[in-house]
């Protein structure tokens, strides 16, 4: 969770003292604002929002202008003051004080965010618990150097040379274990003289969190003049356990107190803020473990911009709880759209579209939105063609963080004569769409769609839940907001998110596994919320049935042998099940989901889906 | 009064260009305030540090790190030659020693006895930066570099690939809606910048980098055309260190699309005039545009007062309003230019089914067609 603050930052009130909440994020292009207050029974609600744009480039150059444009506008719709005379957040004199607030939060990813290089001895072990210390915190991995990448040292020092990192952490070795190799990495690291974004009076912040034996060593090695070198306990202690709790914290300090520092403005906002301003994506990460950990539930989180798509999840593979992020630079829907194209090939992304289409036109139109980022789809053929392109940026983005997101590597399994047989090992991904409870949706082509069917179908299509998942989307991209007021007001964090932040769209069943088109896949019965339905699905088929918001319905799914909705291939599950905007989707398409080779029957096949789905109403 | 959503393209006739002509890293800077200067003028200049090869040395003389400094034949700071020994073991009874070379050229720079390793720094080696545009040096940014000024035309472009050039314009197509084929570029246009004007096919482009053209402008090109001369599809529009050979400007967007009216009439009234040329293009946050930068020293004061009467006059920049020039940046009518007619206030329905702001853009004999403000840019002058 959140760093401690550092001493730039005031200390929030005590929880029972918080009614008024302002929360800024400052994005690259916007800041948005949000006004939480609490309600004469003592909820907490978001009442206002407002945004301006960002403000951290020429000509203002101080991030704080948009955020107090972005907080006059919640100023002028709540009719509650909340800047001073001065230009400083306003704060409540008293109890009953109509004015101000208690508490101000915000998140940055303003001029590009936190961007890092990450540093192991292992690729596969120490490098990337790294990695994922990095990532876990909000940070964009600019590289990962390892003594195993494949590269030579000379290749790997012009690489750490080329990037312009705002920090550098480097692991390796267990406590007590070889230092020789983790030195060595230091050795090569310094001399290269990484150069920071922000100009050459700044040192580059290093972080060590490896072999507690290597540190005097290292840092000798980092000793001279341009690095400011800070020592945490390491962050693979034993190769059976990942300590990644220090390493975030480290860089989440260093963040505000060298990275934000320099960035312009952000000292005054830093003064002004309660808790520390944490890079966005960390935010997003806090708000989606504190839903799991407070529900019990399994939760991904995905959030696909115009560059980069995040995604975040938290299973419980053994008892405990683990978080992972991965950031899928350059899968996005403006800036990156042409590289989803070159990624997935213009075929996987066309296997999506009912309509005939001509590929040499597409690519012209594809680089022309890459080329005016901003531009939206005026007619209903370019819409469906954009989330075709969604659709399989989404699915590569799910696919790289099912492979990051796994159990340790490197270490020994303990097998019993039982586990003989069984093909388990070490390194294999935690991310169990079976066992997933609950998938978010937030960015714009996801959060903007034209109607909320689309959405739900995006989601099933490239992340292929299975069994029961509930679908929501994160309504104006408030999770950042949330994340940080989670640190100082839990109980707040969660009512908003529950109540104002997420639109439940619905529930998918998906039954898993695979038969011939036609065959029997699953019955069901369900009653409740107005529902009174029972039927046969074959394979192949999706349906949607309307169940709204608030509305709760039981439903017992039978699938048939081989096919499994939780329970076991052939055991029959019954559940309570949750309506939203969409309803209830029972998706007999079958896991892993596949498309006919045949141009002309893949096409028939996806109007069938369109139209049961109602995805395209005239 | 409202604001364009996407900022639009500079086609200005004449304007006063700057351009700040920066080190990578802190070095001298060889020109002063009020020296004129040419394109290919080096203006300032540093040298950067060498590349840097590690060796494994304990491991290459069969010792531990810590007897490494009494085998070392080089103290550190001394400069070595490759293959030049550096460190010899000592082997046993005088037999059997082993020598480590050097293995590149440089100083030695550390040698660890922690690890083993040793550290051979390169030579060092110059970074110049040249004035890219002729001009006057404004001010100097002391180790940093320059700006220099000049009255230019100034047209950028949508996207482009490859780096800075400076060579004489040439015109190859004789109207905006031509497209740029092979037959039309011959030998006598090396080092010219190339004027088409629709679409450049793939033959134009190969053709252009046969005679040594040093760059091609046009209005359009297909993907498919780009990725074939490139090699690779292009994920994202970050471009300018392309080496190939060739520096290329689309000024409209890509397909088949005809050059702006007063972008062709503005580059071929400058035909053999010389002009700089940039292809880098970065969308992203700091957005930059490829640009084609003409001076204006030494013009016919008449044809410069007729080129500055093209300009349209009396419009605030940035500012959309009824009678704007605008050009639609999305299909279906991607590449139209016309005028604005009508900015409704409420959000309309688009075909699409989202609700967006939009205006109506009157087009010269097609009428008047709804499009979202999104969907528009400013023709700036």
């Amino acid at each position: 969770m959140s760093s401690p603050a550092p001493a730039s930052t005031r200390t929030p009130p005590a929880p029972d003292r918080i009614k008024v909440v302002v929360a800024t994020d400052c994005g690259s292009t916007t800041t948005k604002a949000i006004l939480i207050q609490q309600q004469p029974d003592g909820s907490y609600r978001q009442t206002h929002r407002g945004e301006a744009p960002t403000t951290v480039e020429e000509p203002f150059a101080d991030v704080t202008i948009g955020v107090l444009n972005s907080v006059t506008e919640l100023e002028e719709l709540s009719g509650r003051r909340l800047v001073t005379d001065d230009g400083q957040i306003l704060r409540r004199a008293s109890a009953d004080d109509p004015n101000g607030c208690d508490v101000y939060i915000s998140t940055s990813s303003a001029g590009g965010g936190l961007q890092m290089m990450v540093a192991g001895v292992v690729k596969q072990m120490t490098a990337e618990s790294a990695k994922r210390a990095a990532l876990g915190a909000g940070a964009i991995v600019m590289d990962t150097i390892a003594a195993n990448d494949n590269r030579k040292p000379h290749e790997q020092i012009q690489r750490i040379r080329e990037l312009r990192p705002d920090m550098v952490l480097i692991s390796g070795g267990t406590d007590g274990g070889d230092s020789k190799k983790v030195v060595e990495l230091a050795e090569l690291i310094a001399p290269a003289k990484p150069r920071p974004r922000f100009g050459s009076e700044y040192r580059l912040p290093i972080i060590f969190a490896g072999n507690k034996d290597a540190a005097p060593a290292v840092r000798k090695v980092f000793d001279g003049p341009g690095f400011d070198l800070a020592v945490v306990d390491n962050l693979r202690p034993v190769l059976e356990y990942e300590n990644l709790g220090p390493a975030r914290e480290k860089i989440h300090d260093v963040f505000l107190e060298h990275v934000m520092a320099h960035a312009p403005g952000y000292d005054k906002l830093i003064s002004w803020a309660d808790a520390p301003i944490m890079p966005t994506p960390g935010a997003v990460g806090d708000i989606l473990q504190e839903i799991a950990r407070q529900r019990g539930i399994n939760a991904v989180g995905v959030d696909i911009g115009g560059a980069t798509t995040d995604v975040f999840s938290v299973f419980t593979p053994a008892g405990a709880p683990v978080f992972n992020r991965t950031v899928s630079a350059n899968l996005g829907m403006s800036y990156s759209i042409s590289n989803v194209c070159a990624e997935a090939g213009m075929a996987n992304v066309l296997r999506w579209v009912h309509i005939e289409m001509d590929e040499r036109e597409l690519r012209n139109r594809v680089k022309n939105k890459m080329i005016r980022p901003t531009t939206i789809p005026q007619t209903r053929e370019a819409l469906i063609f954009e989330q075709a392109v969604a659709r399989e940026a989404l699915r590569l983005a799910y696919v790289q963080h099912k492979d990051f997101a796994t159990t340790l590597k490197g270490v020994q399994q303990q097998r019993t004569v039982g586990d003989a047989f069984s093909q388990k090992e070490a390194g294999q991904s935690i991310v169990d769409n079976m066992k997933l409870d609950l998938l978010v949706a937030s960015g714009g082509v996801l959060s903007h769609a034209p109607q909320m069917e689309q959405t739900a179908a995006m989601l099933i299509d490239s992340f292929e839940p299975e069994g029961f998942t509930e679908l929501a989307k994160d309504s104006i991209f408030m999770m950042p907001h949330l994340g940080v007021l989670a640190s100082v007001h839990a109980k707040a964090a969660m009512e908003v998110f529950e109540r104002d932040c997420l639109i439940l769209l619905g529930t998918s069943i998906a039954a898993k596994g695979i038969t011939k088109p036609g065959k029997s896949c699953f019955s069901y019965t369900i009653n409740g919320g107005g529902l009174s339905e029972r039927g046969e699905m074959k394979f192949g088929e999706i349906k949607l049935l309307r169940l709204g918001a608030g509305q709760t319905a039981r439903a017992e799914i039978t699938p048939e042998r081989g096919f499994d909705v939780g329970a076991g291939p052939g055991k029959p599950m019954s559940r309570e099940v949750r309506g939203g905007t969409v309803g209830i989707v029972l998706d007999a398409r079958g896991r892993p989901l596949s498309l006919p080779d045949d141009p002309t029957q893949r096409r028939a096949t996806i109007a069938r889906w369109v139209k049961a789905l109602e995805l395209y109403p005239d | 009064m409202a604001k364009a959503y996407t900022p639009g393209l500079k086609v200005s006739a004449r304007t006063r260009h700057r351009v700040r002509r920066l080190l990578p890293v802190p070095g001298e800077v060889r020109v002063k305030v009020g020296d004129r200067v040419e394109a290919s003028t080096v203006v300032a200049e540093t040298f950067t540090e060498g590349d840097l090869m590690p060796m494994k040395l304990a491991a290459l003389l069969g010792c531990t790190p810590k007897e490494l400094p009494s085998m070392l034949l080089k103290k550190v700071g001394d400069t070595v030659k490759k293959d030049e020994p550096i460190a010899r073991s000592k082997g046993i009874f005088g037999f059997g020693k082993t020598e480590a070379k050097a293995a590149a050229d440089g100083t030695l720079e550390s040698v660890s006895e922690s690890s083993g390793l040793a550290i051979i720094r390169g030579e060092k080696f110059p970074i110049r930066v040249l004035a890219y545009m002729p001009g006057t040096v404004v001010e100097v940014l002391p180790h940093e570099g320059v700006i220099i000024e000049n009255e230019a035309s100034l047209v950028q472009g949508i996207f482009g690939i490859g780096g800075e050039v400076f060579g004489p314009i040439v015109l190859a197509c004789k109207s905006r809606d031509e497209e740029l084929h092979e037959d039309s570029l011959t030998p006598a246009m090396k080092g010219s910048v190339v004027i088409g004007g629709a679409r450049m096919s793939a033959a134009a482009v190969r053709r252009a980098r046969e005679v040594g053209a040093a760059a091609v402008i046009s209005g359009g090109m297909d993907d498919q055309d780009l990725r074939d001369f490139l090699g690779y599809d292009l994920g994202v529009a970050i471009t300018g260190s392309e080496k190939t050979g060739l520096t290329l400007v689309i000024t409209e967007g890509f397909g088949d699309i005809a050059m702006a009216r007063r972008t062709f009439a503005l580059l071929a009234a400058h035909a053999g005039r010389g002009a700089s040329v940039n292809g880098a293009t970065q969308i992203r946050a700091g957005v930059m545009r490829p640009e084609i930068v003409v001076p204006l020293d030494g013009m016919d004061p008449a044809k410069l007062a007729g080129l500055e009467a093209a300009k349209d006059a009396g419009r605030e920049a940035g500012s959309l309003e009824i009678g704007t020039l605008v050009r639609v940046i999305r299909d279906p009518h991607f590449g139209v230019i016309g005028t604005v007619a009508a900015l409704p206030e409420k959000p309309a329905v688009l075909g699409s089914g989202s609700k967006a702001r939009v205006l109506e853009v009157a087009i010269e004999n097609a009428g008047n067609v709804t499009i979202p403000r999104a969907n528009v840019e400013l023709i700036e002058g």
